[in-house]
């Protein structure tokens, strides 16, 4: 006997949440719990009197999975709204990351032409290290990063994806 | 300002809440709370002898009297104690309050004595949980609490209050406003109603499969259902946890369904054209093998909780709704639009087909008590004294299942879902305190009995007169019977050896104790334990090899269902033994 894998859906779900003790923990516990996946996960507290959160999770599954886990979310108490993105319509989605490279002489300009390339802004630099801070979406920073491995790179902080729904509406 | 302890704010809460019975145990980090509990008059609190016994009494309790139970236990093995309880609660949507001890606020994350990660341990086992961190809060917290564990689909919901939380004061008179931050699913969309009505009326093999949400939706959802049935003239089957929302005299009633439901109920789901699923969750021990499960049927689901619905199985209408209100609009479209009662005859005539294999049938012995036997014994002698029935989990609480017929609500108590041997002494317990003039009986196994045993001593000290019927088999049954079917009976840790003498026990403990092995002696010693006015326990000696019929294996269609011991082969493959 083997076990079955099925074929998944990346989907990004915005969720309003009660800025309390224990949110987090409770809704990426019921992920894990669940066994659903999370590719990555933001959260920041968005409302001016601090009582309310949004989180971003990017999620992978079969539909009839990506709609347990919108249900199991809203399930939670402390959980207000959830929104898919990716059913919702057209949107836009934002990563930003921190990359550092360590290079001299071509490789160094080479890393500097590719920035420039990507827009991404030089925000520390020695005689021979960059910090590069790079935002788009996550397939144009997972090129960049793949380029910056061939020219120094050290490390790389990425913060996960953010979306908002495009046009006037809240999502 | 008017300042009061936490612990007081705590108690003046409960009362405020309509709280008169707690169960609990006490210890170092719950003292406060317990000497604010000794200075007052309001509570009663039970003290059980392990903290899973006040969880499961505190079940027993809300779910005959459908009113919230509350717990009381200290921090640590308290709490940890209590954890089952509290996830069996979850499982079968018990409505419960479940407090806490905690270390004081300055020792939580330092390992301290008796310190554990009370929220984080019951995080995923309870419908919400706090840990309260100001008295001011306390109050707010305690009415959202219970609005919680009560409203939409109930839970368990677990507040955990530090000791000096519970020492120090606060202000009583700013009353914080509840917030309400919550929704539950009330009515359900007209619209979606009259589609289901419609889909009923035009049915030709309808069917109400019905579960626990009916019950936990009050006696009203149960009397609603009744009219519906009446009605349409569909037929109706129940899950395990919705046994009596529906009568078993009643005319529609095919009986429970599933993997040890009849051979009436599985067909008639297997056959059907537009299913009603009714507050019940399309649990794998009702579906069987997914893929096979009523493949031709129309379905609609209506459901409190919206992660129910479409969870396991793809219905064709969603309604999410208090199941109570949903059904008592589909009574008033119905009549509103004139519809007549069908004639279901051809679908009626199908299902005496399959009534007639009689499948709840077993052979008869004048030497030895058949489980199946005791139970309708145990039915005969009480069905008049509308009893309210616990059972542990196994074999007996099948055959109590089947046998055993429920006309109303609240009357039966079982754990579904967790399916927790030792629930139900302490059960019976809790139902004993919600009525102390009712019939309780807990229909347990040998084994199950004595993961609970202590609270016979609960039962003892608050003069509760609750009966448990042990089906004796000396086995762990249901394990044999799974080790008979899928490991060629290999029986391996399934025999229940050194026994207490159950006679013996229950005289230690003030109770009285009745052995019988004779069928014919049965219904005297029935009426014995009955007469007694006080705590018994039946040591019912049954025949020991029994098992379970009819069975659905677990991961075969409702039509592959196994009706008698004849049919077992005794291995299966490793996809079928992969399934619980
Ligand atoms: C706490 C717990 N542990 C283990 C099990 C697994 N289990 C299910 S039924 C059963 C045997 C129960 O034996 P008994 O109480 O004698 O009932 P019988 O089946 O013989 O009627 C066991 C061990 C369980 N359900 N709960
Ligand atoms: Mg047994």
């Amino acid at each position: 006997m083997h076990i079955q894998q099925e074929l998944t859906e990346r989907h990004v779900l915005t969720l309003t949440v009660d800025n309390e003790a224990g949110t987090l923990a409770r809704i990426a516990g019921m992920f894990t719990s669940r066994g659903y996946n999370i590719d990555s996960l933001t959260v920041a507290d968005i409302s001016e009197d601090h009582t309310t959160s949004r989180i971003t999770i990017v999620t992978k599954g079969p539909p009839p999975v990506i709609d347990q886990i919108i249900a199991q979310c809203e399930r939670l108490i402390p959980v207000h709204k959830v929104t898919d993105l990716t059913e919702a319509g057209p949107h836009v989605e934002r990563e930003l990351a921190l990359v550092k490279v360590s290079s001299t002489g071509d490789q160094r300009v080479e890393a500097m032409r590719l920035a420039d390339i990507y827009r991404a802004r030089v925000i520390d630099a020695t005689t021979n290290s960059f910090i590069f801070e790079i935002t788009g979406g996550p397939e144009k920073i997972d090129t960049f990063v793949a380029l910056m491995r061939e020219v120094g790179l050290v490390e790389v902080g990425r913060t996960g994806i953010v979306g908002l729904m495009r046009g006037a509406d809240a999502s | 300002m008017p300042e009061k302890s936490g612990a007081e704010i705590l108690i003046d809460t409960l009362i405020e809440q309509g709280v008169d019975t707690v169960f609990g145990y006490p210890g170092g980090a719950v003292l406060p709370i317990y000497d604010a509990l000794f200075q007052q008059t309001k509570i009663r609190h039970v003290l059980v002898r392990h903290e899973a016994g006040a969880a499961h009494a505190a079940e027993g309790y809300a779910r005959s009297t459908g009113k919230p139970g509350v717990v009381l236990v200290t921090s640590g093995p308290g709490a940890t104690n209590a954890v089952t309880g509290i996830a069996d609660a979850f499982m079968d949507s018990i409505p419960l309050v479940v407090l806490t001890g905690q270390v004081g606020t300055n020792l939580i994350g330092t390992d301290a004595f008796q310190e554990a990660d009370t929220v984080g341990i019951t995080r995923h086992c309870s419908k919400h949980n706090y840990l309260v961190k100001d008295p001011a809060d306390l109050a707010t917290v305690v009415r959202e609490a219970f609005a919680i564990a009560t409203k939409g689909r109930p839970g368990p919901v677990v507040i955990d209050i530090p000791k000096n939380v519970q020492v120090a004061t606060a202000a009583t008179d700013v009353k914080r406003p509840a917030r309400s931050r919550f929704t539950y699913a009330g009515e359900a969309d007209y619209a979606e109603i009259n589609r289901a009505v419609e889909l009923i009326a035009n049915a030709k093999a309808p069917i109400f499969y019905t579960g626990g949400g009916i019950i936990n939706s009050g006696p009203a959802a149960s009397e609603a259902l009744r009219a519906l049935a009446e009605l349409t003239g569909a037929p109706v089957t129940s899950t395990l946890m919705g046994l009596g929302a529906y009568p078993a005299s009643g005319e529609a009633w095919l009986g429970m369904l599933g993997m040890h439901g009849t051979y009436e109920a599985n067909m008639a789901m297997n056959q059907c054209d537009v299913m009603i699923c009714l507050g019940a969750r399309f649990d794998d021990r009702v579906t069987g093998r997914l893929d096979a499960f009523s493949p031709d049927s129309i379905k609609i689901h209506v459901d409190i909780d919206r992660s129910s619905i479409n969870k396991t199985v793809r219905v064709d209408l969603p309604i999410v709704a208090d199941v109570g209100m949903a059904i008592r609009q589909m009574v008033d479209v119905w009549k509103g639009r004139k519809y007549k009662k069908q004639r279901l005859d051809e679908w009626w005539a199908r299902i005496a087909g399959w009534r007639a294999v009689d499948c709840l049938s077993y052979p008869g012995s004048t030497q030895e008590i058949m489980p199946q036997y005791a139970i309708e014994r145990l039915f005969e002698a009480t069905k008049d004294k509308a009893p309210i029935i616990t059972t542990e989990v196994g074999q007996h609480q099948m055959w109590a299942a089947q046998h055993f017929h429920f006309d109303a609500p609240n009357k039966w108590l079982t754990s579904g879902g967790l399916g927790t041997m030792g629930y139900g002494l302490p059960a019976a317990i809790g139902a004993q305190m919600g009525d102390p003039d009712a019939l309780v009986i807990d229909i347990a196994g040998e084994a199950s009995i004595q993961m609970n045993i202590q609270e016979m001593a609960t039962a003892t000290q608050y003069r509760l007169p609750v009966k448990v019927f042990i089906l004796n088999n000396e086995w762990m049954g249901m394990v044999r019977q799974w080790q008979e079917l899928t490991y060629e009976s290999r029986y391996s840790e399934s025999y229940s050896d050194s026994l207490p003498d159950f006679v013996a026990l229950a005289e230690a403990y003030g109770w009285k104790g009745i052995r019988c092995d004779d069928p014919a002696k049965l219904d005297d010693a029935i009426a014995e334990m009955l007469n007694f006015d006080g705590p018994v326990m039946f040591d019912c000696r049954v025949h020991k090899t029994s098992n379970c019929f009819p069975m659905i294996p677990s991961g075969a269609a409702h039509t592959d269902m196994i009706l008698s011991a004849d049919q077992v082969s005794g291995t299966m493959d490793d996809e079928a033994k992969a399934l619980v």
